[in-house]
């Protein structure tokens, strides 16, 4: 059945001169992060400058797309109308084997299954206009 | 050198306007409402103001405008503060030292917000307010507001610990039980265990009954010296100590800053400056945004060990006649939401003794504390009806 509801879109990111390898990595299938080049560290979401040494000569590198749930809700409030058909649905915290945490949603799994440190790995999903965003499914 | 500042200031005068979900003037006409109320609470006249610190809520629409507004026009103290839900209690810390450097008499401290204006309560805080590169990420996923962030730290804190729901719950509970004695509250019907069960999610593991309600209105007090203080005409709640505490949450492996607030750093401030230990608090005004937010304070503070809030609060501890008196006014939960001037204005008056049928009958040391971000910001306040801890 489809409704009004359904036609409706969600909210799409909009790739900017910061995020653009994230994205173009989504698109790829991989999940691109912004790492400091000096000290090395992750810097998710990407940041102007590293949290760390404060160096601003920053690079992007692959992660391996593997990690674990950190904490997850199931949303039940309305917000916005491009989710009005998934209610209830999962927002998650996933923390990466190389240590950075993403907020995602969990993907191939029903609500009631999740568990707090079950492992999971990356999917990468159109949001619309061919802008792809990781999600994650169990591993 | 340092000078020891407990007991030095206190605060004389509060104005609360009417907390309602109604339309009751813009945010301006509030704020200066809540002015007004404080001005006239403490004896003072306008003229003898001479400090102003403005901190705006989610509606951002008062700043150093207020000056004009409110026709001040000999300020010698002036600045529209951000520490998030934190900053009612940074304003009284900067006033605080501001009148004991000689920079200022009496400061003004006020919080004004009007987010109802029709349609659902969290609407202004569940606005996307951008999609531009990383920032458009959380509304992709369909996390909205700061219900969500809360939520999801309380899941880890249950996964972590086995907090239950029946813990969050007499969170909820003694809060109301609390709101029934305080005209104020704007939850006022009793509320039992199994009414928070049955409230409808917000967000698993969150219950409506979790979460704050949303109020428009304002709160505004006065800061002056303790010896100015006497000479008026409210009983002075003195500032007896102040800390802040701003982990700073870098998201990522080896942080658990979802179940460690700022009052871990703020805490020993605070309570060395006022001389005091966990044994000398009589009663509790705790930022309570979520259930989970006092639960996680009470551990922080030292009341209970970490992880072992959720069995603290069990069996009435928290509430009328317990041993430890949390959010005597209701909190945020039932009382009003006034960001940290909920715990505040509450700590004001039970450090007073005007707190009528909800009065804490021993109220010689009042912890305050104010929380902003996703647990990221805190603010300690400790006062008391006395200008010393001795």
């Amino acid at each position: 059945m489809t409704t009004a509801a359904q036609t409706q879109p969600k909210p799409v990111p909009e790739p900017d001169e910061s995020s653009q390898e994230f994205f173009d990595g989504a698109k790829r299938g991989e999940l691109m992060l912004s790492q400091c080049n000096e000290c090395k560290a992750w810097l998710h979401p990407a940041a102007p400058v590293c949290t760390e040494c404060m160096g601003n000569d920053l690079g992007w590198a692959k992660a391996s797309g593997r990690g674990t749930v950190f904490t997850f809700g199931v949303m039940h409030q309305f917000y916005h109308p491009g989710f009005t058909h998934e209610l209830p649905y999962n927002v998650a915290i996933v923390e990466l084997e190389e240590g950075p945490r993403l907020n995602s949603n969990l993907v191939n799994i029903a609500n009631e299954e999740i568990k707090v440190g079950m492992p999971v790995k990356a999917t990468f999903v159109d949001q619309g206009g061919g802008v792809f965003i990781p999600k994650f499914e169990p591993a | 050198m340092t000078t020891n500042m407990s007991g030095k200031t206190a605060i004389a005068g509060l104005g609360i306007t009417e907390m309602t979900r109604e339309y009751i003037g813009t945010t301006e006409q509030v704020a200066v409402q809540a002015i007004r109320m404080a001005i006239e609470d403490a004896g003072l006249a306008k003229d003898d103001i001479d400090g102003l610190l403005v901190n705006a809520g989610v509606t951002n629409d008062i700043s150093i405008g207020l000056q004009k507004t409110a026709g001040f026009r000999n300020l010698r103290l002036m600045n529209h503060m951000n520490a998030a839900g934190s900053t009612a209690g940074q304003m009284v810390h900067y006033a605080a030292l501001a009148i004991e450097a000689g920079m200022a008499n009496a400061v003004v401290c006020v919080f004004a917000d009007t987010p109802l204006r029709g349609g659902s309560a969290g609407a202004a805080y569940g606005q996307i307010r951008n999609t531009r590169g990383m920032a458009g990420m959380g509304p992709a996923y369909g996390f909205f507001g700061a219900n969500t962030g809360y939520a999801l730290a309380a899941r880890r804190h249950m996964a972590t610990y086995g907090t239950t729901h029946d813990q969050l719950g007499a969170i909820a509970v003694s809060n109301r039980k609390w709101a029934e004695k305080n005209p104020r509250a704007m939850q006022r019907k009793p509320m039992t265990l199994e009414d928070y069960h049955n409230s409808r999610w917000i967000i698993e593991p969150f219950h409506l009954f979790d979460c704050t309600l949303v109020s428009n209105g304002a709160v505004a007090l006065i800061v002056t010296s303790a010896e100015r203080a006497r000479s008026l005409k409210q009983p002075p709640a003195y500032i007896l100590g102040m800390g802040q505490g701003h982990p700073g949450n870098p998201g990522r492996a080896g942080f658990e800053n979802e179940m460690n607030t700022g009052a871990q750093i703020a805490r020993g401030t605070a309570f060395g400056m006022a001389g005091i230990d966990n044994s000398d608090v009589d009663v509790c005004e705790f930022y309570d945004c979520y259930t989970y937010t006092t639960l996680v304070t009470l551990e922080d503070y030292g009341f209970a060990p970490k992880g072992e809030g959720g069995a603290f609060v069990q069996n009435g501890r928290i509430e009328p006649g317990g041993e430890l008196p949390v959010n005597t006014g209701g909190g945020q939960l039932s009382g009003y939401y006034m960001w940290g001037m909920t715990p505040l204005s509450e700590g004001i008056i039970q450090a007073r003794g005007q707190g009528g049928d909800r009065q804490v009958e021993k109220h010689d040391c009042v912890l305050v504390s104010m929380q902003g971000g996703l647990l990221d910001f805190h603010a300690t306040l400790i006062l008391s009806p006395h200008a010393s801890n001795n």
